[in-house]
Order: C-alpha cells, then structure tokens, then sequence
C-alpha cells in the first residue's frame, strides 16, 4: 500500500533537514552539509510491513513552486494522502509564503479533495523560549483561518529537540491503516502483563505508533522524548557498526525492557515493580510477538497461528 | 538533547544541595589540612575568555548539546562555579576576564591554588594564542610559588574541524613556547600535559578522565581490583565512571578504544535520560540504577551502581553472560571493596580532623555511612563538615 506524502515549503525551511533525520538517520548537526533540492526527490520508505511512505520531498526555490503549481499541477497534487507544509517561524516575507501556500492549498483541494493538511512552524529553536508558546499560537491561528475551507493540524518543529518526532510520530500515526486493532492489542497486552506503559516504535525511525498507559505520568512530551533518546543511541550504536537487539534499564522506580519486537518494530515496556525478575517480562514480550506479527501482516497467515497466549 | 532546559529548571543541580562546606570558609578549613585530605580531586577551570571555558563547564557537567553552547553569553565579569553536589570531582571554574589579574589582590591566590589538584587552562586553538601563553605562564608561576604539587594541565582547545596535522602542528608550538617561557623563568622542573579537546565530541571528557585519575591517590587500587573483578568473571573491559560527568576514573589495565568509551558514556546518558522520564530528575540515578544492552555483533553491556556518584559499565561477550550469577557476585564483591577504599580515607581524614574523638563513635559513623543510604546525603555533608 503506497501513499503519497508531499513535503513542500519555502526554500531552506528545513524540509530536507527534518526528512533526513526523520528517515535517513541523520544528526542534527549533520544537516549543515544538505544543498538545496533541485525540483522534486522521490524517496520511498518501507513503514510497517506493507505500507510503504512515497515521499515528494519538493525543492522550494520559487521557480519551482510556480511550476508545481501552474504547469503540472495534476502531477504533483494528485492521488495525495498527507501535505506537510514547512514554514521557517524566522522568515523575513511571510506573505509570500503564504501566498505560495495557498496556490498549493488550491491545487491539491482540487486535485486531492480528502488529502490530510498539516503545517509544520520550524525553526522554533531560533526564537527566545519563553515566546515560543505566544508565537506558534499566533501563526496557528493564522494558518488555520487561511486554510479555509480545508482543515489543518498545526505542530511546532525544531531538529534539535524532540518535538520533530512528536510531529512526524503523529502525521505517520494517520497513515497506518489498521491503528485502532493495533492499540487495541497494545492495550489488552499492557494490561495483562501489568504494565505501567507500553510503546510500540517503528523499527527504523522510532516514530512511536502506538502507546498505551496504565499510570499517570507528569511528563506529556515522554514519548517523543523516549524516540529521541533511542534513536540517539542508535546512532552511537551505528558508529561502531552495531545495533542493538534489546535493553533494559531500572532503578528503584521502574524498569524499562525495550526489544524487538515484529519485524518492524521494536516495543517498550514499562514497569513499575522493579521486584519483578526481568525474565518474566521479557518471556512475555516473546510470547505477544506472534500475535502482533499477525496484526500487522494479515495477508501473510498462512499458518495456523491462532493460540497465541500471554502467559 | 535540549529538552532538558525546557521543562525543568536550567541548573539541575541546586547549589544548596547539602554540601554548603565548599564555600571559602570550606578552602581554608582545606588550607589548614595541610596534607591535602579531602577526599575529592579539586580541579581549576582557567583560560582567557572566549576560550571556550563556560561552554566545557556547561557541556559537561550540565549536559547542554554542543550546540547550544554558541547561545551563551561571554563571560563578563569573574565566576566562580563550583560543582560538588552530584558529582565525585570537585571542580571549580575560574573565569577570569584578560583585563583583570587575579594575582593581585583583592584576589587570594593562597586561596585559589591551596588545596587544588589540578589547574586546567584552556587555549583557544583556532585564535592567536600568544596572549593565552603570556597569561598561562603568569598563571603557572604563581600557582607553583603556592602549591608546588599543583597538575597543570593544558587543553588545546576548539580543534574540531582543524586537520589532524595542523592539531599536531599547534600542538607541538604551544608545547615549544611554554616550556621555553617556564626554562626562562628558572622553572623547569615544572611538568606541563597537553590535551587536544573539543565539546563537539567525546575528546572533551576523555581529557578530563586523564587529569582527574591523576589526582586519585587510590587510582593504583581502583585499577587493580578491575584487574582482578574483570578476568574472573568473563568481561573484556570496564569503565569507572563519574556519571554526572561522564569522566571516567578508573579502568583496567587494557588499552581504551575511544569508540567504546564513547558508547558507554551515551550509555550512561541514555540511562540516565530515561530514568528521568519514568522516575524523576533527582532519583534518576539510585541504589537500585542498572542497565543491560545487548547488541547485535555478540556484545553486551553491562551497567550497575556502585555508589552515589560512581558507575560501573562493563563490556563483555554474550556468552560469557550466561553466568550472570557470577558477574554479580563479583561486582558485590568489587563494589564493597571500592567503599571500602573510601571508607578507609574519609576514616582516616575524620581521625586527622578530631584526633580526640573515640572509636566507637567512629565505627557508628561508618556503619551509618555504609549502610543508610536514605541518609547518605546528609552523612556525607557532615563529614565534609566536620569542623
């Protein structure tokens, strides 16, 4: 299952930035070293199984945004599924921009009446933080008016903290075809295992899909976090030409087992009796993989894989 | 990872936190002490400014990203930070502006240099260093006139992106000019480290894993009883680190591969970033903080606590972790050894601090030391009080 997902914005509002670190396992800093993007890269990337990601990642030098949007518009904008539309929060003409998002709005309603809108206010890192809050609430408000009479999910984004993932985590989310069985599952399984919390990453991006909980917790923006600091350690990992199979970390609160776990994912468990002996969570956790294999992959049960038990 | 100064408060390490005796009253109480018996390494942070000295400080011991560091403001009048709560390095950092000499008074460089391990100056290695030479070798006197047992130590500062020969090349200059300047002065007995450091990578933290072992009079031991804990049970390598500051204090006798030493330091800082998430800030790292991480070339890692401050992380062979039960017990028994090495010198400190105070009371401070961890703050605030 292919679904297109163009990224579009004004020149060097960090469309390929965020795409890199997001998909190509990129370091903030690394993004530096990116050109600009001539007209448009295609890039495919295999998300959960069968659902493939057909990313139109389109340069945004203006010549390019006037061609998209009068000389080949059938091509760009049809058969979308997602628009995430980048504006740099620091830009000097913001008019322009949004002149140029609303020609684009235009031609994808037209082309792509059901295609998800999302804008993304990047660059959030170069404003001070106490007017980050005030200054994304305004263009919020802005972009949503402007978009009439689409609808528009607004994020703010910065590569250098976590709430890149927090943006992608959700857009993607939209994307997959059969979430609702998924976090249905992820919830019957955290409660069977007595689990404070369980959260489901896709393996290569550690986009967090899915999540459940069980116990409060004061932190809102953990998941990206946790996606944040995992990937991180991927990356270390990958430094010395490893990855890592499975961790576990505890202290006197809580212990955490994060594995592999489908062949597209990797899972993280969160308990809270830290008395429990580690072999016994991480049994369960091998004992769910088939069933969510399953969930994932409908077409490929060809076995009689049906008992599929917790404990 | 940037997320840190967002929601919580910008210095995670409140400067109240239970050890107030490092104030100037705590240098003389040290000044006095003649033989040097504290029991952390006490480390001076000096340089010109724009050196790049408020950004180490910040990297290392406040976790802030490199990159962030070129957001701080300069430095514009002398700071004195000190770092004692969380970590096992006392360290102090010295910001002195170019116009101001610390020499002279008002400023007491009795005061300054007494009782300090190690001085560390940084260079700026992308700017014209004359200046900073002039300054370090000014620096360098004084400090020895005070207290000749003083390590100086210079980091070579800023040399990411500069090539590898042209590192090497600055590198040997500064080494040239400040050991002609200190001939010069009639000092050459002085001896003078040099380290090549970044922010922007782990260089950073390495440099100052070798000054601070060479201020740990117990590093001989440390190193030992890794030599005996890692071969018996199977480990091919293992790191003593500092957790708050990643520095590492101790190893075995193997040679570092930088690599490895990096992953477990961004071990250590994925530990402690997920513990802060599902416990909290101040509890991240407890009695109970251990960490497993199996990778996919055959390759374990293995993190346990060993004491407030101290961390232990292992490298081993996946198959030799079949025998867990082994590792364990021999790192409970590494770990008593360890506390008792410091067990042996904060004893021996308190004795040179009350030469009239009994033995029991002493054994009853001890096992309270040892054993009640909920009081271990406050125990030991008051032995580094103890008038």
């Amino acid at each position: 299952m292919k679904k297109k997902v163009l990224l579009m914005g004004k020149s060097g509002s960090g469309k390929t930035s965020m795409r890199s670190i997001i998909f190509a396992n990129y370091v903030a800093r690394d993004t530096t070293r990116l050109g600009a993007t001539i007209d448009v890269e295609h890039s495919h990337v295999r998300f959960l199984g069968n659902l493939v990601l057909n990313l139109w990642d389109c340069g945004g030098q203006e010549s390019f945004m006037q061609q998209y949007c009068t000389q080949q518009p059938d091509n760009i904008f049809r058969n979308v599924e997602v628009l995430i539309y980048v504006f740099d929060v620091e830009s000097q003409e913001l008019e322009r921009d949004v002149h140029y998002y609303q020609s684009c709005l235009e031609a994808l309603l037209h082309n792509s009446p059901d295609a998800k809108i999302f804008c993304l206010v990047h660059k959030m890192d170069l404003l001070a933080e106490e007017q980050r809050d005030i200054v994304f609430k305004v263009r919020e408000g802005d972009l949503i008016g402007l978009s009439k009479p689409g609808n528009v999910t607004c994020f703010r984004t910065s590569i250098w903290d976590e709430t890149l993932y927090k943006a992608w985590s959700s857009i993607v989310t939209m994307l997959i075809p059969n979430v609702a069985a998924l976090e249905n599952s992820l919830t019957h399984f955290a409660n069977v295992i007595e689990a404070d919390e369980v959260l489901l990453f896709e393996k290569a991006t550690f986009l967090v899909i899915s999540h459940c909980q069980s116990k409060k917790n004061r932190d809102s923006h953990r998941f990206e976090k946790v996606s944040n600091i995992i990937k991180q350690f991927k990356l270390s990992c990958s430094k010395l030409g490893a990855k890592f199979q499975s961790m576990e970390v505890r202290n006197n609160a809580f212990a955490a087992f994060i594995d592999t776990f489908t062949s597209n994912t990797y899972i993280m468990v969160v308990m809270s009796d830290p008395n429990l002996p580690s072999e016994a969570t991480l049994v369960n956790i091998r004992n769910a993989r088939k069933y969510f294999e399953e969930l994932e992959n409908p077409n490929n049960v060809a076995t009689n894989h049906h008992n599929h038990k917790y404990h | 990872m940037s997320y840190e100064h967002e929601d919580y408060p910008e210095d995670p390490f409140p400067k109240d936190f239970g050890y107030g005796a490092y104030d100037q009253d705590g240098l003389d109480l040290e000044a006095n002490a003649s033989n040097n018996s504290e029991t952390k390494p006490r480390i001076l942070l000096m340089g010109l400014r724009r050196s790049g000295k408020s950004s180490i400080q910040k990297v290392v011991f406040h976790k802030m990203s490199p990159n962030e560091t070129v957001f701080l403001e300069s430095t514009s009048k002398i700071v004195k930070d000190d770092i004692n709560n969380s970590s096992f390095v006392q360290f102090q950092i010295w910001d002195f502006p170019g116009q101001i000499d610390f020499i002279k008074p008002p400023f007491d460089s009795d005061m300054i240099f007494r009782g300090c391990g190690a001085l560390v100056f940084v260079i700026d290695a992308k700017d014209d260093y004359i200046e900073a030479l002039r300054k370090f070798k000014d620096t360098v006197i004084e400090a020895y006139k005070v207290n000749p047992h003083i390590k100086f130590e210079v980091f070579i500062h800023k040399v990411d992106g500069i090539s590898d020969d042209s590192k090497m090349e600055s590198q040997r200059d500064i080494h040239q000019r400040s050991s002609d300047d200190l001939s010069e002065a009639g000092l050459d007995q002085i001896h003078l480290s040099f380290h090549l450091t970044s922010i922007y990578d782990h260089s950073i933290f390495e440099a100052f894993s070798k000054v601070v072992q060479k201020l740990i009079p117990q590093l001989p031991t440390l190193e030992n009883l890794l030599n005996i804990f890692i071969p018996n049970s199977g480990i091919e390598k293992a790191f003593l680190f500092d957790v708050v500051s990643k520095i590492y204090i101790a190893t075995d006798s193997s040679p570092v591969d930088m690599q490895i030493y990096e992953l477990c330091c961004d071990m250590i800082d994925m530990v402690i970033d997920l513990s802060s998430i599902y416990s909290s800030e101040e509890t991240a790292f407890d009695s109970g903080s251990s960490s497993l991480i199996k990778l996919n070339n055959n390759t374990i890692l293995y993190m346990r606590e060993v004491n407030k401050f101290l961390a232990l992380v292992c490298i081993l062979r996946e198959e030799n972790f079949n025998r867990q039960g082994v590792i364990d017990y021999n790192f409970i028994c590494f770990r008593d050894a360890i506390s008792e090495v410091f067990e042996l010198r904060l004893k021996r400190q308190k004795q040179l601090q009350n030469p009239d105070q009994d033995d029991d009371e002493l054994a009853d401070d001890r096992g309270l030391t040892m054993g009640g961890r909920l009081n271990h703050d406050n125990d030991a605030a008051a032995v580094s009080r103890a008038p």
